[in-house]
């Protein structure tokens, strides 16, 4: 534990859950331009490395009958697929490709984040807040031209008592603002709280007493991590299919 | 932990300027937002040009091919039943035959037999109406010889009882005897 | 002490979280007590499980987003 480095701790546990999360430039340097290669960019080409893998070599073959990682392609393909038609409607067919990068990208993130000593970018705000502000510019974009007035009706409860509706349509219009922040939050606030976690049980396997005890505990964060990492993805996707249904489709 | 430990020399580079959670440090935003457009730019031309008609391709191949799978199965299916049918048919249709062939047996043999029993019948009665001829005649014969026999036993019997018989009287009660 | 003030405004806010909690909770629950009573449904229900999690938790980022805010950024 690098106790002397930080010079403030002395003696006892050290805890640094955070600097797994420090971004630092792959090839020496210490500042950070735009441009620069860090340990986040090698990871995001990591995972456009996955979904090229599985995605084009997976299926290179085109048989009928599907080899195995052609049918988990196939999955993936037709779980996205029929979720889009399923929650944000038949028209939103068009959209399939962009909620499938969404989609690929934020799954095998999170996933090569779990690799011991990797880097996971999805736990960056950085990253889910540009990716839930895509999603945010994408559907009022298409609202407006879709529906083009008419899209203000999302605020409008027409259903509610007259009297009602200016208080309602203030708090829709704060719901629709708040929509980019808990989408991104949701999903950054979730990969890094587990990661956090994992790493404060194996602070404590520093004690040798302990250690068994947080040595079983991070196996049982890291099984929990595995179903967030899938979760968290399924329902960023499901979210952008439920905003983009508001967009097409406004009325309540 | 190994990663805590390499990370610590930079850390403590950056420790004074870093808020405590390197997600704050804004100053990285640029850097990670570039990388992360460029990211999806390239997974989404990827998916959209390249994978993702190919999948759609397959799937549409595989739903073709069994949908004619079913159809194939389904003609086979239309064929067997009517194969059923025509062997049902076919069958009924030789028992059909078969009743009438048996029918056409039975009339013709019920003919012959018809034929036959009637040239019996009559060869019978040929036979009979000459077996009857025959035993009229042996019978009319035998009344003759009776006659005769009584004729001369009565003749004889008179003469003996000393009697000068009259044969044409005899004869004639004789006769009425026998009718008698 | 204005930074322990802010430790214990983290603290509270994380309350929050369990508050969340309870929610994901209500609704996973009684998506279950529904699922068993029609379980020919349940499938098709998934997708809402998803979704009114999402929005249970939604509140609960919230606080955890104050939380993180005085820990790290007052």
């Amino acid at each position: 534990m690098a106790s002397e480095a930080h010079g403030a701790e002395e003696g006892g546990l050290v805890f640094h859950p955070m600097d797994q999360f420090i971004i630092k430039p792959l090839f020496g340097g210490d500042t950070i331009h735009w441009y620069t290669p860090t340990n986040a960019t090698l990871w995001m080409a990591l995972a456009v490395v996955a979904v090229v893998a599985m995605m084009v070599f997976g299926t290179r073959r085109r048989a009928v009958i599907p080899s195995r990682s052609q049918s988990i392609g196939e999955l993936a393909y037709g779980f996205i697929y029929k979720m889009v038609e399923d929650v944000a409607g038949k028209d939103a067919v068009k959209f399939f490709p962009y909620i499938m990068t969404l989609f690929m990208f934020i799954v095998f993130a999170n996933f090569l984040g779990l690799i011991p000593m990797s880097f996971t970018t999805t736990s960056h705000f950085a990253v889910t807040v540009v990716l839930a502000l895509l999603v945010f510019l994408t559907v009022t974009i298409v609202g407006f031209v879709k529906n083009g007035a008419g899209f203000l009706g999302l605020f409008w409860v027409s259903s509610a008592p007259l009297a009602l509706r200016p208080i309602l349509a203030v708090i829709e219009l704060i719901s629709y603002f708040v929509r980019p922040v808990s989408h991104s939050i949701r999903l950054a606030g979730n990969v890094m709280a587990g990661h956090a976690v994992i790493k404060v049980f194996a602070g404590f396997a520093a004690i040798a007493v302990v250690s068994p005890v947080s040595v079983v505990a991070i196996t049982a964060m890291y099984g929990l991590e595995v179903l967030v990492a899938f979760i968290q993805a399924y329902v960023f996707t499901i979210l952008t299919c439920v905003y983009l249904k508001d967009a097409l489709h406004p009325s309540h | 932990m190994a990663t805590t430990t390499t990370d610590a020399a930079s850390h403590a580079a950056d420790a004074a300027s870093a808020p405590g959670m390197p997600q704050l440090d804004f100053t990285n935003w640029g850097n990670q937002i570039f990388w992360l457009l460029i990211t999806l730019v390239v997974i989404y031309f990827v998916l959209s040009r390249i994978a993702l008609p190919r999948i759609a391709a397959v799937l549409a191949e595989r739903q073709g091919t069994i949908t004619n799978d079913i159809a194939a199965a389904e003609e086979l299916k239309a064929k067997a039943v009517e194969a059923e049918e025509a062997y049902n048919q076919a069958l009924a249709d030789a028992r059909v035959e078969a009743q009438r062939i048996i029918a056409e047996a039975k009339a013709e043999i019920q003919a012959e037999l018809d034929d036959a029993t009637a040239k019996a019948d009559a060869e019978i009665s040929a036979k009979a109406a000459e077996s009857e001829k025959a035993i009229a005649e042996i019978r009319a014969g035998a009344l003759e010889s009776i006659q005769e026999v009584a004729d001369a036993t009565a003749n004889e019997v008179v003469a003996a009882l000393g009697g000068k018989a009259d044969a044409d009287a005899v004869t004639k009660a004789v006769a009425d005897r026998m009718k008698g | 002490m204005e930074g322990q003030l802010a430790h214990i405004g983290a603290g509270l806010a994380a309350i929050g979280s369990g508050a969340a909690a309870i929610g994901v909770g209500n609704v996973a629950g009684n998506y279950l007590a529904g699922a068993l009573r029609n379980p020919s449904a349940a499938a098709s229900q998934t997708a809402t499980l998803f979704i009114g999690i999402a929005f249970a938790e939604a509140l609960g980022i919230f606080s955890f987003l104050v939380a993180l805010l005085l820990m790290f950024a007052v």
